[in-house]
């Protein structure tokens, strides 16, 4: 019991210092480690939040959007996916839009980094598409 | 009475390690399987928008019916105090909980999306059936779980039978609920009934009686250790007694649907024209998994654990080809969108959808089985589930009485 | 203002109030035009009910539709096409496994040997039961009565294809690209026609009426069952209609005439 108690303690510290030095890393701008991904801008003057706040809370306005879309029919806006896809979008080499597959998308390039799976697009489109 | 002993068993002979191997393979083979699946999509499968639950269904149902009936011999020993059941209800428990946990993986690795299993524990509908089911199948594994700690623990043993009788009533609903699973498909003809559950219920008794005795027989073998003729005669005889309520309910089911017109047409393909369906219906689970086994375990002389061994995997068969009829063959008879007219189109409406099963459904499948049997060889080696001795003396009272007597 | 503007899909956003004083306008001349030939599809029956942007659908709406079979020809298939094209199903060359929202169904009267053509598509009855067996509740029905799977929460077990009365669920058998935008769908999960939901919210109607009355025999009619004055209500008020396995008691919200 007692041996255990040590290893969960050297593993808890192991993870503190771990987390302590990725953050450091973040703050000296990513010198060292894993390349800080190049995010490609959206289209407009600002996005519809802070990026800060984007960068943080974007899968919360998604999922409250989604269900407000698909339970309620509120179709507007400011927190859809659609719409995040139309504005960011990325031209590849022949000046399409990219789809999830490039790693130069969007989504992508930020969730690749982070090492977070995206579900979104098994469904949704993940480049503009042609409306009628 | 004598106080029975219980002990692991060894584990440690080549021929266990091989066995644990073979599982493992399969166990390996189902993952690879499910993995192929989930990941080119379903029409790798034998299944498509006509017949939506294949083989892997097949399979799974299988075995969280014959979960349920494995628990029956414990049942018997300690709810409905016959003595000679009590040394069997260890291992009856262990197989239960070992046979529902194969059948759920199939089940769920055979999802559109097993990785939001997460989605399903925490989304309820509460009228659906299928949400009951999972409770169902949850509280089940609980309440077998805490029975069977309540017979080992020995000052635990004075709670055990209360314990027993709310496993066995809780595993009556469990039946039920996996019955009523297809029973409440109003628009699909086959299904439509009310007798579903009862069908159910008896189709447990059997199926997981004879999987218990094929189990009970291969640990003591592989276990040396005694197992006497009168425990087998007496399982062998309840199997044929449960084959024959399963033949009874199926009787009915079909009578009472033939009786009612519109579900006329449905029968006539099961019973006269549906090709392999009507083949496995009479031969598989008419005459393989019914008759013959009853013959066997009543009529037959010779070796009584030979007769018994055969008679269970006859009825596990036979058990397969019913529920291949009941889920396959009853998806594979068109829906009736406009009674007593002829219809056509594009999407196969008024015709006999065809489904062969792949082999990553059979994978699948059978890893499921194989998942079973690990569960099960690790506890019994792990836990004393199995009695040290089952031989004719140790387990009849009045055999001992006779036997100093003499 | 002329008829054929009209029938377009009026753009997201458009002002409420100027819509329906042209659909006003637009259905007065279309009888006005022809009377007494039946304009199924033409006038915006949709309007009347549009919502403000951004508020949620009401239990004050039904939608349904109404389908003439007696303009309903066999070797059309317009309806099926356009739905296709709308909703981004592309066939992969697997008739069996293929996504079909809407399909056309010949039936014949063995006795009599008369043969009827009809599209069949998902009924969005008012008791699905689809939706009462969908263990996560991911099947479900809208407050105006249109029933739509959440494929958020769609684990794909396939149960709801199995309790639908008319084969009207596809199970996606493959991973899917470049979907429309508007009809999000993908692999592992169940769908049916969702009676062109993102059209409906925007006070259009579904492709498939569009299309029946644009180059089709104009069968299908779409709208509010719970208007007593819109077009579809005072029409299943003065025919007699019939809702496909009406001995099921589900209440499809698409009825059928000539049947
Ligand atoms: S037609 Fe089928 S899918 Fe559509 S609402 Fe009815 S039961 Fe559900
Ligand atoms: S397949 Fe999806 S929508 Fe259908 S019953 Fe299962 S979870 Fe519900």
């Amino acid at each position: 019991m007692t041996r255990h108690r040590a290893l969960i303690g050297i593993l808890v510290i192991a993870l503190a210092g771990l987390a302590v030095a990725s953050h450091a890393a973040d703050q000296q701008n990513n010198t060292k480690g894993v390349p800080f991904p190049a995010i490609a801008m959206g289209q407009g003057e600002t996005c519809v939040e802070d990026t800060d706040f984007m960068r943080r809370n974007h899968m919360d306005l998604l999922d409250h959007q989604r269900d407000e879309t698909v339970i309620n029919g509120v179709r507007t806006e400011q927190h859809s996916l659609k719409e995040c896809i139309n504005c960011h979008v990325v031209n590849g080499p022949d000046s399409v839009p990219v789809t999830v597959s490039s790693p130069q998308h969007f989504c992508r390039s930020c969730h690749d980094y982070a090492a977070v799976s995206v579900d979104c697009f098994q469904c949704h489109a993940s480049r503009p598409g042609v409306e009628n | 009475m004598k106080r029975i002993i219980y002990s692991e068993i060894k584990g440690r002979s080549p021929q266990f390690y091989a066995l644990a191997a073979i599982l493992l393979v399969f166990v390996l083979t189902a993952l690879a399987s499910a993995f192929y699946m989930e990941h080119s999509g379903h029409y790798v499968t034998g299944m498509n928008n006509q017949v939506v639950w294949g083989m892997p269904h097949v399979f799974a149902i299988f075995l969280i019916v014959a979960a349920s009936g494995a628990l029956n011999v414990a049942s018997i020993g300690t709810v409905f105090g016959k003595t000679i059941y009590k040394p069997l209800g260890r291992l009856s428990g262990l197989l239960a909980i070992a046979l529902l946990l194969g059948g759920l993986v199939v089940l769920v690795l055979d999802l559109g999306r097993p990785d939001r299993l997460i989605v399903a524990m925490t989304n309820y509908n509460l009228k659906s059936i299928f949400t009951w089911n999972i409770f169902l199948y949850v509280g089940f594994m609980v309440i077998v779980a805490a029975y069977l700690w309540l017979q080992m623990e020995r000052r635990m043993n004075r709670f055990a039978k209360s314990a027993g009788m709310l496993a066995f009533l809780w595993r009556l609903i469990l039946t039920t609920g996996t019955g009523s699973i297809f029973g409440f498909l109003v628009a699909r003809e086959a299904y439509d009934s009310a007798i579903m559950a009862p069908l159910f219920i008896a189709m447990s008794f059997s199926f997981g009686l004879a999987v218990y005795i094929l189990v009970l027989l291969a640990a003591c073998r592989g276990s040396e250790r005694d197992i006497g003729d009168k425990v087998v005669n007496k399982l062998g005889r309840l199997l044929g007694i449960f084959a024959a309520l399963v033949l009874y309910f199926t009787a009915i089911q079909h009578l009472t649907n033939l009786y009612a017109a519109e579900h006329i047409g449905v029968e006539k393909f099961i019973l006269l024209d549906g090709g392999i369906y009507t083949l496995l219906f009479w031969v598989g689970q008419v005459i393989v998994g019914g008759i013959i086994p009853m013959v066997l375990v009543f009529r037959a002389s010779g070796d009584v654990s030979r007769n018994a061994i055969l008679a269970s995997t006859l009825v596990i068969i036979g058990g397969f080809a019913q529920v291949y009829v009941i889920v396959i063959g009853g998806q594979a008879y068109p829906l009736e969108l406009f009674p007593g007219m002829e219809v056509s189109s594009s999407f196969n409406d008024g015709v006999i959808a065809s489904y062969a099963p792949s082999l990553p459904e059979i994978g699948l499948g059978l890893g499921g089985v194989a998942l079973t049997g690990l569960i099960t060889l690790f506890g019994m080696k792990l836990l004393r589930f199995l009695p040290a001795s089952l031989a004719n003396a140790t387990i009849d009272p009045h055999h001992s009485v006779t036997a100093k007597s003499s | 203002m002329s008829i054929k503007t009209e029938k377009s899909t009026p753009t997201p956003g458009f002002d409420p109030v100027r819509r329906k004083f042209l659909s006003a306008v637009a259905a007065a001349a279309g009888v006005a035009l022809a009377p007494g030939v039946m304009l199924y599809g033409i006038t915006k029956s949709n309007s009347a009910a549009a919502r403000v942007s951004g508020s949620a659908v009401s239990s004050n709406v039904r939608w349904g539709m109404l389908i003439d079979l007696n303009r309903c020809d066999s070797g059309c298939d317009d309806c099926v096409t356009a739905c296709s094209k709308e909703n981004g199903l592309q066939g992969h060359g697997r008739p069996a496994t293929d996504a079909q929202w809407i399909r056309k169904v010949d039936v014949t009267n063995p006795q009599t040997g008369a043969s009827q053509s009809l599209p069949m598509m998902c009924q969005h009855c008012a008791d699905p039961p689809c939706v009462d067996v969908c263990p996560t509740g991911a099947s479900f029905k809208r407050a105006d009565g249109i029933v739509l799977v959440n494929k958020h929460t769609c684990i794909g077990c396939r149960y709801c294809m199995m309790a639908c009365p008319y084969k009207a669920r596809s199970f996606i058998h493959e991973s899917l690209e470049d979907q429309k935008p508007h009809a999000p769908r993908g692999k592992g999960t169940v769908e049916s026609c969702t009676l062109c939901v993102h059209r409906v919210d925007a006070g259009g109607q579904p492709a498939c009426v569009e299309a029946c009355s644009d180059t089709g025999g104009g069968a299908m009619l779409f709208g509010d069952l719970k208007d007593p004055d819109s077009e579809i209500s005072q029409r299943v008020a003065k025919y007699a209609t019939q809702q496909i396995r009406a001995d099921l008691g589900l209440d499809p919200g698409v009825r059928y005439r000539n049947l």
